[in-house]
C-alpha cells in the first residue's frame, strides 16, 4: 500500500473545489478533542458515504464510522446515503448546521491493474479549513487496513493522540471439546488469521513490544509450557518448559526479558528469563501464589496477582527484585493486572458480589472506575495509546471480545469467528 | 486385598460364569435328545464334587486380563484417580483418604513408576489465577503421595486451571465435578 499527502484539489478539479481551494489553513489545535477523562465531550464528526467506481469489496466509510465511534471519543453524526467524493464541492454550514464540526468525505475507485484508488478529506466545519487529505494506493487485501489507516488519520488529527484501528489484536478462540486456535486480526476483529491451533488449549497470548511474536501457554504437551513464536514465518519454540507448570508469560518493554510463572520450586512464583529462555531466575518469594507478572512501560517495576494476604489482589515490586506492596484494596479478589501504556492507570478484572468486571484504577489518586456492565469479564488489555480496553467476557454462555473507551461509557462487541472466544490482547503499534 | 488374591478371585468368578453359560446351552440341546449318561464325571457338576476338573477350560480375554490390573478394576482403590475438593479449598478430604493411600504405597513400592497429578479448577474466575489454584491443588495430592512414601521424582505436579472441565455447565454439580486433582500415571 503506498499513500500520498493530498494539499490542495488538482487544478482539473478547480472549478468544483473552488470552496475547499479558499479554506484557510487553521491551528489544529482548536479542533483537537479535549480528554479529559469521564465526562468529557465527545466530538461531532460526519463521515459521509464514499463515492465508489467499480466494485469495492470493502465498505471504507462505515469502517471509519466504526472505529472512530468505538474510541468513545466521536460521536458520529448521521451524514445521509449520498456518496461525497473528495473532490465534491461541500458546503460545510450546512454541515456545521447538522452538527458535525468536522466531515470526512472521499472515495475508492478500481484501478486499470485491479488495486484501489482510496482518497479522503477531512474538513473543518468550523473553520472552513481542510485538515487532512490523503490518497493510497491498495490491493483488494488491503481495503480494510487503508479505512483503519484513515480513521487513524483522522483521530490524530482531531485528538492529537496516535489512534490504533491499524494495529492488530490476538487471541483464543475454542471451537469444540478438542480445538484451539490461536487468532491475530485487526482491532476491530475483522480478518481473523489462525495463527496456532491445538487438540489442547492455548491461554495467555502476550504480544512481543515489536508486534513480530507472540509468547503463550499452550498444553499440547500435556502440561502448561510457555512458547514464543514468530508471527510472519510460524517458527516457535518452547522457552519455559520446566517441571511442572509454566504460564503467564509477559515481555519487558524492550523485549529482551520474560517474566513467567514457574512452579518448579514448588508453588506458582514469578520467574524472569531471557526471551530465549535462557537464565531463569527467581523474583517473588512468598509461600503462596504469585503470578500474571506485568510490566511497567518504564521496565522498572512489575505488578502481579497474589493471594499472599489472603485472597488474589494485586501487588508491585521492583523488576530487580525487592518487597511487594499491595496496589488493590477494593473487594477481596482482583486480579490479572495491565498497565496503561503511561503507567498511570491500572485495569484488572475485580470479584464483586460474584461478578467478574473490569476496574480501571487511577494509580495516583486510587480513584476506581468499573469500565463494563458484564459480569464474566477476563483478560482486559489497553490499546497502545492507553485510550481504549480490550477484554472478554461472556453473552448467553459464549465467551466474546468487547473493546470499551476507558472510562466505560462507550462499549463495543467486537466481531470474531464462531466459537468461545477468550483471552485477548491489544498488539502494539507497528512501525 | 492384595494383588494376587484379587487375581484369584477374579478368575475363579470368570470359571464359573463360564460353567454356567456352558450349562445353560446343553440344557436347550438336551431338550429335545435323550440324556446322556454321565460316563466319568467330566461334567462340571461331577468336578464340584471331586476338586479341579482336568478338563475345564479357564477363558481368557486379551483385553480384560490387563482389565484385571488393579488401575481398572472398579474394586481396587487404585482404580480411582480423582480427588474433589470443596470451592476455594486444597484439603484433600478424609473420603478421598483411600484414593491417596492406594497409589501413595503403590508408588512407594514401585520406584520406577511416574505419575502426574493435574490440578483442575471450576470455571469461576481468571484463567490464570485459576490455573495456579489447580496447582495447589495438585501440589496437595503429591505432598500427602509423599507422606506415604512415594517419591518427589515420582510425581510431577501440573495444573490445566479452568481449561478441561470434566462437566459442562455453570451448575454447581458441574463445578464440583471439575474441582478435581486427576492422577495419571506415566
Amino acid at each position: 500500500m503506498t499513500e500520498k499527502t493530498i494539499d490542495r484539489p488538482s487544478a482539473g478539479r478547480r472549478t468544483v473545489c473552488a470552496a475547499l481551494a479558499s479554506l484557510p489553513a487553521v491551528s489544529l489545535a482548536q479542533l483537537r478533542v479535549e480528554i479529559t477523562g469521564v465526562g468529557s465531550q465527545q466530538f461531532p464528526i460526519a463521515i459521509a458515504p464514499f463515492a465508489r467506481s467499480g466494485q469495492v469489496p470493502a465498505d471504507i466509510d462505515a469502517i471509519i464510522r466504526a472505529d472512530l465511534a468505538r474510541s468513545g471519543l466521536f460521536r458520529v453524526v448521521e451524514a445521509g446515503s449520498q456518496p461525497i467524493a473528495e473532490n465534491a464541492p461541500v458546503a460545510l454550514a450546512d454541515w456545521k448546521a447538522r452538527g458535525a464540526d468536522a466531515l470526512t468525505i472521499g472515495g475508492a475507485s478500481r484501478l486499470a491493474d485491479g488495486r484501489f484508488d482510496i482518497r479522503f478529506r477531512l474538513l473543518d466545519t468550523v473553520k472552513q479549513a481542510q485538515l487532512d487529505g490523503l490518497s493510497y494506493t491498495s490491493p483488494a487485501s488491503d481495503l480494510r487496513l487503508t479505512a483503519h489507516r484513515i480513521a487513524d488519520r483522522i483521530y490524530e488529527k482531531l485528538t492529537g493522540e496516535r489512534g490504533v484501528f491499524a494495529t492488530r489484536i490476538a487471541y483464543i478462540v475454542q471451537t469444540s471439546r478438542t480445538s484451539w486456535e490461536l487468532h491475530i486480526a485487526d482491532a476491530d476483529g475483522a480478518n481473523p488469521q489462525a495463527a496456532l491451533r491445538s487438540r489442547e488449549p492455548i491461554i495467555s497470548p502476550a504480544w512481543s513490544p515489536d508486534g513480530s511474536r507472540l509468547a503463550y501457554v499452550s498444553f499440547e504437551s500435556g502440561k502448561p509450557v510457555v512458547y514464543v513464536h514468530a508471527v510472519m514465518t510460524g517458527e516457535r519454540r518452547a522457552v519455559a518448559n520446566f517441571r511442572g507448570s509454566n504460564s503467564a508469560p509477559a515481555w519487558s518493554p524492550d523485549g529482551r526479558t520474560l517474566a513467567v510463572t514457574l512452579t518448579r520450586e514448588g508453588n506458582s512464583q514469578v520467574f524472569l528469563m531471557n526471551a530465549d529462555g535462557g537464565n531463569a531466575r527467581r523474583l517473588t518469594t512468598s509461600g503462596g501464589i504469585d503470578t500474571e507478572p506485568c510490566f511497567s512501560p518504564d521496565g522498572q517495576s512489575i505488578y502481579f496477582t497474589s493471594d499472599r494476604g489472603g485472597g488474589p489482589q494485586v501487588y508491585r515490586m521492583p523488576a530487580t527484585g525487592g518487597s511487594a506492596q499491595r496496589v488493590t484494596f477494593n473487594g477481596d479478589y482482583n486480579i490479572s493486572p495491565r498497565l496503561s501504556p503511561d503507567g498511570k492507570l491500572l485495569a484488572y478484572v475485580a470479584r464483586r458480589s460474584g461478578r467478574f468486571q473490569v476496574q480501571v484504577l487511577e494509580l495516583a489518586s486510587g480513584q476506581e472506575t468499573p469500565v463494563t456492565d458484564t459480569s464474566r469479564d477476563e483478560s482486559p488489555s489497553f490499546a497502545p495509546n492507553g485510550r481504549m480496553l480490550l477484554y472478554a467476557t461472556e453473552v448467553n454462555g459464549r465467551g466474546i471480545l468487547a473493546s470499551a473507551s476507558i472510562d466505560g461509557r462507550v462499549r463495543t462487541r467486537l466481531s470474531g469467528p464462531n466459537g468461545d472466544i477468550r483471552e485477548p490482547t491489544w498488539g502494539p503499534f507497528i512501525k | 486385598m492384595t494383588v494376587q488374591r484379587l487375581i484369584r478371585a477374579a478368575m475363579a468368578g470368570a470359571v464359573l460364569s463360564f460353567a454356567l453359560a456352558g450349562c445353560s446351552s446343553v440344557d436347550l440341546e438336551e431338550q429335545k435328545a435323550a440324556p446322556i449318561v454321565d460316563a466319568g464325571g467330566s461334567s462340571t457338576a461331577g468336578a464340584a464334587a471331586t476338586g479341579p476338573d482336568p478338563r475345564a477350560v479357564a477363558p481368557v480375554d486379551a483385553q480384560s486380563a490387563r482389565g484385571l490390573d488393579p488401575f481398572t478394576d472398579p474394586n481396587n482403590p487404585l482404580s480411582k484417580k480423582s480427588v474433589y475438593f470443596d470451592f476455594d479449598s486444597f484439603v484433600v478430604k478424609s473420603e478421598y483418604q483411600s484414593v491417596v493411600e492406594a497409589h501413595g504405597k503403590y508408588l512407594a513400592s514401585t520406584k520406577n513408576r511416574r505419575i502426574a497429578v493435574e490440578g483442575h479448577t471450576d470455571e469461576r474466575g481468571g484463567r490464570e489465577y485459576n490455573l495456579a489454584l489447580g496447582q495447589k491443588r495438585a501440589e496437595a495430592v503429591k505432598q500427602r503421595l509423599m507422606l506415604l512414601g512415594a517419591s518427589d521424582a515420582q510425581i510431577e505436579a501440573v495444573s490445566f486451571g479452568k481449561e478441561k472441565p470434566s462437566a459442562v455447565g455453570s451448575t454447581e454439580e458441574a463445578w464440583a465435578q471439575n474441582r478435581r486433582a486427576d492422577i495419571v500415571y506415566k
